[in-house]
């Protein structure tokens, strides 16, 4: 058992646990974007910013990746935290702005205008589909490509991939619905804009989503219902 | 081939190498580097083994090509022993004198020596060269004296001396101890200290240990690394091989940039020489310690210079850092702990293993000990690659060693550490270079980069420059560094094109101290340092940009026009004809004119015109 001290308030916990999960544990919000439960953290979106004391000082790491040490001092809500997640949200809306979740996180940040934009892109780089695709679904069907600006979510050589099941998690996890079921071809499904093909059956969880064959024992099962 | 089995075998064997070298044998070594020989010395290597053959001299003068001596600027570099005649800026032309005048008849060829420019005096032994003697050579004392692919050049001159001596006369733990105690910090940029980051790889538990060789220079007009992988690589390999004794490491990767190929290769045949000889592999020096070196090039990712980065690199993952903790001394390489240094690093380990950390510490402050290599580069008179010991002021460094400005212009600022360092201006020339002073600056002690710029640079460029470049090298993965350095380029570009706003500066400094503090990994935390720093010394230039709309320094072409003064062109039409945008007119020995809508600003015409008739405003 180790103790941090969360914007004054002393905690206990387990060690290795990071700042994230023990401030949401006792209803500290930290707002998050890149981050899932599920996945390993990623550290990129630097929402989850907070400030930490340490030797020379106090410095902001991404909650989310940062572990808890004994006696730990964080501050999530001090001017320097809200300021830079105000920044990293004006960043984010120069190509997002129009995105429902960047627009309420703006709303709640206070941050109205951007005063810097880009050509419009649903993707935020968030990262969820492709750890996703690699952590939960183990197929590594797409990857991030190209470096800073250019940087993008794609199959390999822009190829629609033949590792892709169809499974449709990158959609699922996808928070700005830049990933979806592309359209019908005939009775298969493009699983996404990457062009995909699958056999398509209807999902029993979700309407308007389907999924390939190999899934719907799962969902039966899920649902408790019979194989149609 | 012999293998070298005990300490006794390597001393018998470089008392053999010695004992077979005759101090007076006539030699010529010439400069090999990348930068001689994109100035021609494989020519001139070629037309001297040529000439000497034909002159029936082969078998009696040596021709050695070694590594990078440093003084870049006088390229190619020739020097002619046991006299130490040093010749520079010599063509494949100048070989048949030198042959039979020097070599034949022992005649030194004035022609061809370096002339202060000071003093207008004559200098004829390299060792003479106030480029040189401003210095302290260390780490590159060997460069340019042996032959880089020759281990037992090496030897000869000490080589692997100091690995015999962890291996045999010290415990792991004393030599962490040696290196702690010597203040070595790290030569990448950060300065973390060496024995504390080895200490902390070593304290880590596990069975499995790296260690790996960071030669991923990246920075623009940075060529310390590579010259050192080029001419002297057996210093980086049996560095490495002490720390991995010191941190109970049993294998090492050099990751190193393809666009070195000629340090690629230098290494590799180092690294097969050193298994050739027993030094590296199983059982070295029979010493029963295992290790082994494997090289793992890189495509030139500026951000895999990064520690994270660069281990997902080898990892053959995509370059992209990832948060710390957990530091790679307890989670690297495939999880296991591991300790990264940078090539200067590496190489100064067996200087101070052989010669003690006192003696490493001689030199130095009180926080920053030994020397540093600088790469001097842009407007100053000698370019190249020095060591200087640290502390020395910026004054010294680039006044003495550095020669000055050229051209008779006056000193503005110094880029130091690249694109992630910051610029010192004039009044801060006296700054002792050590890391803490130059933080304080706001600059940072870097890798080891050097530019110099004069009157004639435009501080707002500059910092564009800069910023263009990391912001391209930016991997994209996080939201400040991605997104922040564009907006910030973006804004910068606008000024320079003289669409400058109110309030411009302050948005740079908003998002510049944002991005710093929170991106992910060093490129984003240190990206706005150039634009911060010149706008801290030169703000004036700044505002000049946005609300005179001029660049003092008349280089962005946004903001400056051509003008042919009537009195003085004499219509030799020379401008005209040269004219890419075909934007001049006027008729033979009549007055031109330049179409300010039609010119883009090149300069051509200045540069060309012999009347000194093109003036820009």
């Amino acid at each position: 058992m180790i103790y941090v001290t969360i914007n004054g308030q002393e905690i206990q916990t387990e060690a290795d646990r990071t700042i994230l999960q023990v401030a949401r544990e006792h209803g500290i919000h930290i707002p998050t974007l890149c981050y899932h439960e599920a996945m390993e953290p990623f550290a990129a979106c630097r929402l989850c910013v907070v400030e930490v004391e340490a030797g020379r000082g106090r410095r902001l790491v991404a909650s989310c990746a940062y572990p808890c040490t004994d006696g730990l001092v964080v501050y999530t809500d001090s001017d320097t935290v809200l300021q830079s997640r105000r920044i990293a949200v004006e960043l984010l809306m120069a190509s997002a702005g129009h995105i429902p979740i960047i627009r309420q996180l703006a709303d709640e940040l206070g941050v109205d205008e951007p005063r810097f934009t880009m050509e419009k892109n649903d993707c935020i780089l968030c990262g969820l589909c492709v750890r996703a695709c690699q952590e939960i679904v183990g197929v590594s069907a797409i990857s991030v490509i190209n470096r800073g600006i250019e940087k993008m979510v794609s199959p390999p050589f822009h190829i629609a991939s033949n590792t892709c099941i169809g499974c449709g998690t990158c959609i699922l996890v996808c928070p700005t619905g830049a990933i979806t079921l592309a359209d019908i071809n005939g009775d298969a499904w493009a699983a996404h804009s990457w062009g995909s093909e699958f056999e398509a059956v209807d999902c029993r969880i979700r309407d308007h989503h389907h999924l390939a064959p190999q899934f719907a024992d799962a969902t039966a099962l899920l649902t408790g219902e019979a194989v149609g | 081939m012999i293998e070298l089995c005990d300490p006794q075998a390597l001393v018998d064997y470089r008392q053999r190498i010695r004992a077979a070298t005759n101090p007076q044998q006539r030699r010529i070594r010439v400069c090999d580097g990348t930068g001689c020989r994109a100035l021609g010395s494989r020519r001139v290597l070629a037309r001297l083994q040529e000439t000497l053959r034909e002159a029936g001299l082969a078998d009696e003068v040596e021709v050695i090509p070694t590594g990078c001596p440093g003084f870049c600027e006088l390229g190619p570099l020739i020097t002619v022993d046991p006299e130490q005649i040093a010749y520079n800026r010599v063509g494949a032309d100048d070989v048949p004198a030198i042959v039979a005048r020097t070599i034949a008849q022992g005649e030194i060829i004035d022609g061809l020596l370096f002339v202060d420019p000071v003093t207008g005096q004559t200098i004829v032994h390299d060792n003479d060269l106030p480029f040189y003697t401003r210095q302290m050579r260390r780490v590159l004392e060997l460069n340019g004296q042996i032959d880089p692919t020759s281990i037992e050049d090496y030897i000869a001159h000490g080589g692997y001396a100091a690995l015999s001596k962890a291996l045999y006369k010290m415990t792991p733990e004393q030599v962490i101890e040696e290196v702690k105690q010597s203040g070595l910090r790290g030569r990448g940029g950060a300065g973390f200290p060496t024995g504390t980051k080895w200490r902390l790889c070593r304290q880590s538990p596990g069975e499995v240990k790296y260690v790996v060789c960071n030669a991923d220079e990246g920075d623009p007009g940075a060529f310390m690394d590579r010259s050192i992988l080029e001419g002297n690589p057996h210093s980086v390999v049996e560095g490495m091989i002490i720390g991995a004794y010191a941190m109970g490491a049993t294998q090492g990767y050099v990751y190193i940039r393809n666009e070195y190929p000629l340090a690629v290769q230098n290494l590799k045949i180092g690294l097969q020489q050193a298994c050739e000889h027993g030094l590296l592999g199983e059982n070295i020096l029979g010493s029963g310690f295992d290790f082994d070196i494997e090289i793992r090039v890189g495509s030139g990712a500026f951000v895999c210079g990064e520690e994270t980065a660069l281990m997902a690199s080898i990892e053959g993952k995509i370059g992209e850092p990832r948060p710390r903790p957990p530091y790679p001394a307890q989670n690297g390489l495939w999880g296991k702990p591991t300790n990264i240094n940078n090539v200067k690093t590496w190489s100064n380990v067996p200087l101070v293993l052989r010669n003690g950390s006192d003696w490493f510490a001689s030199v130095g402050t009180e926080e920053s000990k030994g020397t540093m290599i600088f790469s001097l580069v842009g407007k100053i008179r000698n370019t190249g690659l020095v060591e200087v010991p640290m502390g020395i002021s910026l004054r010294e460094l680039i006044y003495e060693v550095g020669g000055g400005i050229p051209g008779g212009k006056a000193f503005k600022a110094a880029q130091i550490g690249g694109p992630s360092g910051g610029c010192i201006p004039k009044e801060h020339l006296d700054v002792p270079v050590d890391y803490e002073s130059l933080t304080a600056l706001g600059a940072i002690m870097g890798s080891g980069g050097l530019v110099v710029t004069d009157e004639d640079t435009c501080m707002v460029d500059l910092a564009r420059y800069f910023l263009k470049f990391t912001q391209e090298e930016s991997c994209g993965k996080c939201v400040p560094c991605r997104i922040g350095t564009r907006a910030m380029l973006e804004t910068l570009e606008r000024i320079c094109a003289g669409q400058g706003r109110q309030g411009d500066i302050e948005y740079l400094i908003e998002i510049g101290q944002e991005v710093k503090r929170s991106s992910l990994c060093g490129l984003g935390q240190t990206a706005p340092n150039p634009v911060l720093t010149t706008i801290r010394y030169f703000r004036d230039e700044y505002e000049a940009h946005i609300y005179a709309h001029k660049c003092p320094a008349q280089v962005c072409k946004g903001l400056i026009t051509y003008e042919i003064v009537a009195e003085l062109c004499t219509g030799c039409t020379v401008c005209a004809r040269n004219c890419p945008a075909d934007a001049i007119t006027g008729a033979k020995n009549q007055p031109h004119t330049i179409d300010p809508e039609m010119c883009t600003r090149c300069g051509v015409c200045q540069l060309l015109c012999n009347f000194d008739a093109i003036t820009v405003h």
